[in-house]
């Protein structure tokens, strides 16, 4: 472990991966506080507000470490990828500077508002500020997904001295996979915030906490998720016909398909051997795979014997299982949730408990579906145009060592106290009706700001 | 007049600005943050109260001034953090520390609440610290010789009065009764050590940097540059002989330590900038060598002519309608 190229790595990883949980959360959380600030501006039925001031607490503190997180991210370009910065600046620069200017600042300082100005400003501000938050997340997704997708099919740009150079920012901003990333993306946050809101919502329901207010968030959640979960299997697969024409090794690497050939089967599980080329313990469906990418059982399928160059094929074939897995079992859970909610008006004990185990099964499905993509697309950085060891920071491997250790035991403890604190927000939330107006989460109502006149 | 001249020049310009104004407004936060240590359950209720609505906004600052050194200078962006990596990478501790602190601490068993208490008025310490630590180190053109990290500490010291005395004007602004008293004495107290601070590093930076021994004391320069040291000091006694009559009948003037040290940190900024132009990275490279492709700036220009009004004026909003004093209602 002496090489700063897989230090480098780890340690960006490690923080991409903690970093890209919160916005998961807050980019579909923001839609959601919005629809129930609506609900309750139309109705005027406080279980509503009661939904409202209670998820955004934990959209507050899920900010808070996106903020954290996203400002490490910021230095790390240059303390870990210097080559990445050189090579792509004038591409990424301007994307990234525009996430800032047009994103950042919008959700940040709205942010206040949104938290602690209900007593300050009018009703219709207060949504406004809702509205902008949850369009500033958003935009935020926009611009850092359109820089992410143009890493994977780089467009609108010429290449003069070894620096990219911009000929159509349409191009690059529109890149090839861009669309298709951009959707899966939100959708992804969509159901991530859907399960969380009815995990946890079953969790208060489990403890007895039958109210109207938990009810109301428990079938918003198991809604949403039933009917994002069918959008997503369609917008995964168009994506994935995407990269099977831009990135076909990526294919070839996540369906562990190693020889190129007709009649491609679907290998479901097995253990991929890089020493024999093949995979152990196949289960496979026959020509499961061609008919899937060509929609035609015979079709063609290139291989990994196919590319001098391709990634990994066991982290890429287990993690992308894992993603489909995850939306598979959502799909069940969310639809036999739905049939009981519209059958029956509530949801079974059995149930009850699938759901609240599952309350951060979006994370899971999330973050192996970006390793995924990351990893498939080793060994560039920028597909076919800088590699990922061309860009790795000179700072010594030590160093690089030393610094990872200490992020690593920092996230372990985040991510322990993060869930913990929701749970814990979810028990107190519990605790019979004195919970609206003691409120001592935040500095929202423990302290108000009076005018000095 | 070429674009590849002033295209770098304007955009150092704002990357300054950015700084600036991360200073004054992250700085007031991280000051508050450390002083909690010195405060009692419900004064630290009522102080963190008062950064609460803003942080979040504050910080996003120093992301942008970072942003543009990223986006705009992308070859110094590179070495100087680079040279920087241990105490950025310290820095970013502190701050993911005080940040997630901030929000624990209210949302957590009321047990926890003192342990994420400390965790936040560390981290606040730590990034204060390590920001004064690289400013230091970048002074002197990168140096982990013994001089070169006792010097760097020196900075990270004065840094550290320089927030204290900003976080301790904005409480005086927005407190009243007795923290505000306090705020007062805790004032007083960061005017003396950020005096100290500044005076040391104004003897020590042009011993240690030639290049800004030369720019500073040669003739016209030093006409030139007499002002920024005589309103420095013009400023300290006015803070002084201020600090000792507050607070006035009807809370007058309380808003004045805080204008008064923002003006001492665009005093500073004054020398910093005067004494590095046009130098990206001391003794290395010019913006101009470090500075990205034209057509690239361009566009990033044109989105910060139409969005940089928006986004101040509605920093501006946000800042009145969380105006006035900070009350503890718990206990009215």
């Amino acid at each position: 472990m002496d090489d700063p190229l897989i230090l480098s790595r780890i340690q960006f990883a490690a923080n991409i991966t903690f970093h890209i949980l919160f916005p998961t959360i807050t980019i579909g959380l923001a839609w959601v506080l919005l629809f129930f600030k609506l609900r309750y501006n139309a109705t005027r039925d406080a279980k509503w507000m009661g939904c409202y001031t209670f998820w955004v607490k934990i959209f507050a503190l899920s900010f808070a470490l996106g903020v954290v997180t996203g400002i490490t991210m910021s230095f790390q370009f240059g303390t870990n990828w210097p080559g990445f910065m050189n090579t792509v600046g004038n591409v990424a620069g301007p994307l990234l500077g525009y996430e800032v200017l047009t994103a950042f600042f919008l959700e940040a300082s709205f942010l206040g508002i949104m938290l602690f100005g209900t007593q300050r400003v009018s009703n219709n501000i207060h949504t406004l500020a809702t509205f902008l938050v949850a369009f500033g997340t958003s935009l935020s997704a926009f611009w850092i997904i359109a820089l992410n997708s143009w890493m994977h099919t780089p467009a609108g740009f010429e290449m003069i001295d070894g620096k990219a150079h911009v000929t159509s920012w349409l191009e690059v901003i529109f890149n090839p996979s861009m669309p298709y990333r951009l959707v899966h993306m939100l959708l992804a946050s969509g159901l991530t915030i859907a399960f969380l809101i009815a995990g946890i919502s079953a969790y208060r329901l489990r403890r007895g906490n039958d109210v109207p207010e938990v009810r109301a968030a428990l079938k918003t959640g198991i809604y949403l998720a039933a009917l994002l979960i069918p959008i997503q299997i369609f917008a995964g697969d168009a994506h994935g016909l995407n990269t099977l024409e831009h990135q076909p090794a990526k294919i070839a690497a996540m369906e562990a398909h190693w020889e190129t050939s007709g009649n491609v089967p679907l290998v479901l599980l097995g253990l991929p051997n890089k020493e024999t080329k093949s995979n152990d313990f196949a289960l496979e469906i026959p020509g499961g795979a061609s008919l899937l990418l060509t929609h035609n059982v015979s079709g063609e399928i290139k291989g990994i014997d196919a590319f001098a160059e391709h990634p990994p094929v066991a982290p890429l074939f287990f993690a992308f299982r894992i993603m489909v897995g995850v939306g598979m079992l959502m799909l069940c859970v969310s639809w036999l949730g739905s049939l009981q909610l519209w059958r029956k008006g509530r949801v079974a004990k059995p149930l009850l408990w699938g759901i609240t185990a599952m309350s951060f099964s979006g994370w899971v499905a999330v973050v192996a579906g970006w390793y995924t993509t990351e990893i498939g697309r080793q060994p560039y950085l920028v597909q076919g145009v800088l590699k990922t060891a061309d860009a790795v920071t000179t700072v010594p491997a030590s160093m690089v060592g030393l610094t990872l250790a200490g992020y690593l035991i920092l996230y372990a403890v985040l991510i322990v106290a993060y869930i913990k604190v929701v749970f814990y927000l979810a028990r107190m939330a519990c605790d019979g009706g004195k919970r609206m107006d003691e409120d001592k989460f935040s500095s929202s109502a423990v302290v108000d700001v009076v005018e000095k006149q | 007049m070429e674009a590849s001249f002033y295209l770098p020049i304007i955009f150092v310009g704002l990357m300054g600005l950015s700084m600036l104004l991360y200073a004054v407004l992250d700085g007031f936060d991280l000051g508050v943050g450390m002083l909690i240590s010195r405060a009692d359950a419900a004064e630290r209720e009522t102080m963190i109260a008062s950064i609460g609505p803003f942080w979040d906004a504050n910080e996003t600052w120093l992301v942008l001034g970072i942003g543009i050194l990223l986006i705009a200078f992308p070859l110094a962006h590179g070495i100087i953090l680079q040279a920087l990596y241990l105490p950025v990478m310290i820095m970013l501790l502190g701050l993911i520390m005080r940040g997630v602190a901030f929000d624990f601490r209210a949302k957590a068993r009321a047990e926890h609440k003192e342990r994420w208490d400390r965790t936040f008025c560390i981290g606040s310490a730590v990034a204060s610290i390590a920001q004064g630590f690289m400013l230091g180190q970048f002074i002197i053109g990168f140096s982990y010789s013994a001089i070169g990290i006792a010097f760097s500490f020196l900075i990270g010291f004065s840094v550290c009065m320089g927030y204290m005395l900003i976080g301790s004007g904005w409480l005086i602004w927005k407190t009243e009764g007795n923290l505000q008293l306090r705020a007062i004495r805790w004032a007083r107290r960061a005017l003396r050590g950020t005096g100290v601070g500044i005076v040391a590093v104004s003897m020590a930076t042009p011993i240690l940097s030639p290049d800004i021994f030369h720019k500073w004391f040669s003739f016209p320069n030093i006409i030139g540059l007499a002002p920024i040291p005589l309103m420095t000091v013009a400023l300290f006694v006015a803070m002084e002989v201020l600090l000792k009559r507050l607070p006035r009948k009807d809370d007058h003037w309380s808003w004045l330590p805080f204008a008064l040290t923002a003006g001492m940190y665009v005093l500073c900024f004054n020398g910093l900038a005067f004494s590095f132009f046009p130098m990206i990275v001391p003794g290395q490279m010019t913006i101009w060598q470090g500075a990205s492709a034209p057509e690239a700036l361009w566009v990033i220009l044109f989105g910060v002519i139409l969005v940089l009004p928006m986004i101040l004026g509605y920093t501006y909003f946000s800042y009145r309608v969380f105006s006035g004093k900070v009350r503890d209602l718990r206990y009215d």
